[in-house]
């Protein structure tokens, strides 16, 4: 792992319209993401971390400050980052195996028609949904769902992940063994990655990073360091350091939790 | 019906009609109605016969069918783009969604005597009235289906690196193609009901015009094989319409089999 940073935040406040004014949501956020990283974001939901995850993946423009990628400031989606949404949205209209060549049929990314065969099969296989190729996703469970989309992301060679809640749906052992499998892959192609979650606990076993973040108005509220090695493996979860980690973790983020609650009581007519 | 005898799944589809039929003659011989106001299903099954092989039969159906057919094709044709416009840009939707509601809620039929002034009783009126018909029901079904998609689809494909064309052509067409063949198929049942009303009220030929003299001259058997027919072809429409959709999409969750 290099030090280079790939992914830097700068002062980066974001506000929403509303008919009773600007809503700040994001409030000079600094972080940033190094090459080969997994930085997760953690914190209440509603917080403001999926506008982050947004202005990252080019859907959305900061207020003010800046978000740049590789020193260059970013000017809307492209294939060099993956998305993974928390609704999945995998193609329903086309089959497996056609969901995980799309990207490679666009012209930006355009392969030959062997090229993309080959990659497809190599995801396919990697996410064990070789079985499944010219199924519909409408057959697909869940888990599979997830294992697709992440597949199509895969299959442009982006150079970072970028993922939303990606597990939230799921339930505790398929979550479990997706996090292995994100892990392997991330392992054997060296991407950086950020991920939202609100588990504390996914956060720290997949990330050598995790960003507390405040209630709304999201402000970085630390920054922790994982001190565990990769490759990682579930026994990790036994481990005191991870469940003392974990422990002050959790409290960080209750804390802001609460804060959150406070601030719904506050706002609403009593 | 996943049935897999095909003896059995044959005679469980036509179970019901036998019963109709069965019922029918009945009515005629229990005495209840006067026979003379209610022909059995030999003498309608007869006067189709005869009909058929002089040719007048085939005549009326093809041109009913065809005047429908027009309808729906011109009344697609711009119902797609418009209700596709009225779905995917919300703020025209605003002010527009009144408009169309108004016109929708409008029966045709009611529109049948201002077309006759205007356009007299040859064919142009019957292709004004029956394309407004389709228009109408087509744009709502199309509006309301396409503002239903989700955005979520077109954030991956931006995200994988589609172009604006690309993402029209790749996934807003395969989103929309549910939407087109249920607009296709309302459109089909207001037009037909439309169709037959017109050529009741003003037409040399065709089904309804056909049932229109019959009832001048009491031929009560013609009447039944005239209503017979409309629903027979509409029912075909229908089936065929529904078979291009299980072809077409066989991966969307439900379909209507």
């Amino acid at each position: 792992m290099s030090t280079r940073d790939r992914i830097v935040f700068d002062h980066v406040s974001v506000g929403f319209p509303t008919p009773s004014g600007l809503l700040p949501v994001v409030e000079d956020v600094c972080f940033s993401v190094r090459d080969g990283e997994f930085v997760s974001l953690v914190g209440p939901s509603g917080c403001g971390k999926t506008t982050m995850l947004n202005i990252v993946a080019g859907f959305l423009k900061p207020s003010s400050g800046s978000v740049t990628l590789d020193g260059a400031a970013i000017a809307g989606p492209g294939p060099d980052r993956g998305v993974i949404f928390q609704e999945y949205g995998v193609f329903p209209w086309l089959t497996v195996e056609n969901n995980i060549g799309f990207g490679l049929s666009l012209r930006a990314n355009q392969r030959s028609k062997e090229e993309r065969a080959e990659v497809c099969e190599r995801y396919m296989k990697l996410m064990g949904l070789h079985e499944f190729r010219r199924a519909y996703p409408k057959t697909l469970s869940g888990g599979m769902r997830q294992r697709l989309a992440l597949a199509r992301a895969y299959a442009v060679a982006p150079q970072f992940l970028l993922m939303d809640e990606p597990f939230g749906a799921l339930d505790a052992q398929t979550r479990t063994a997706m996090q292995d499998l994100l892990l392997e892959v991330l392992q054997k192609e060296g991407k950086t990655a950020m991920l939202i979650t609100h588990s504390v606990e996914e956060a720290i076993y997949l990330s050598s990073r995790v960003v507390v973040v405040t209630a709304r108005p999201s402000r970085v509220r630390c920054i922790v360091d994982v001190p565990f090695p990769y490759p990682r493996t579930q026994s990790l979860h036994e481990q005191a350091e991870f469940i003392e980690l974990r422990s002050t973790m959790r409290d960080l983020v209750m804390r802001e939790y609460a804060a959150q609650e406070q601030q719904a009581r506050d706002a609403a007519p009593s | 019906m996943t049935d897999a005898n095909p003896l059995r799944r044959a005679a469980l589809l036509a179970l019901p009609w036998i019963c109709v039929v069965l019922a029918w003659t009945l009515l005629h011989y229990s005495g209840l109605v006067n026979p003379v106001l209610v022909p059995t299903p030999a003498q309608v099954a007869r006067r189709f016969w005869e009909l058929m092989s002089n040719g007048k039969l085939p005549i009326d159906m093809l041109i009913s069918a065809r005047r429908v057919l027009i309808g729906v094709v011109l009344g697609t044709l711009l119902a797609v783009p418009t209700g596709f416009v009225l779905g995917w840009y919300k703020n025209v939707h605003g002010f527009a969604d009144p408009l169309v509601n108004f016109f929708r809620a409008l029966p045709p039929i009611a529109l049948i005597p201002l077309v006759v002034v205007y356009f007299g009783i040859g064919e142009a009126a019957k292709v004004v009235i029956l394309f407004y018909a389709a228009f109408f029901s087509g744009v709502i079904v199309m509006y309301e289906g396409i503002s239903q998609i989700s955005p979520i689809f077109i954030r991956v494909a931006r995200t994988l690196g589609a172009t604006d064309g690309e993402i029209f052509r790749r996934v807003i067409v395969p989103l929309s193609l549910p939407h087109i063949l249920t607009a296709v198929r309302v459109e089909l049942g207001v037009v037909w009901a439309t169709l037959v009303a017109s050529e009741l009220i003003a037409a040399q030929n065709g089904l309804g015009a056909m049932i229109q003299n019959a009832s001048s001259f009491f031929q009560l058997d013609l009447i039944y094989l005239g209503i017979i027919c409309i629903g027979l072809i509409a029912l075909g429409m229908d089936l065929l319409l529904r078979k291009i959709s299980q072809r077409f999409l066989n991966w969307q969750d439900r379909i209507s089999a």
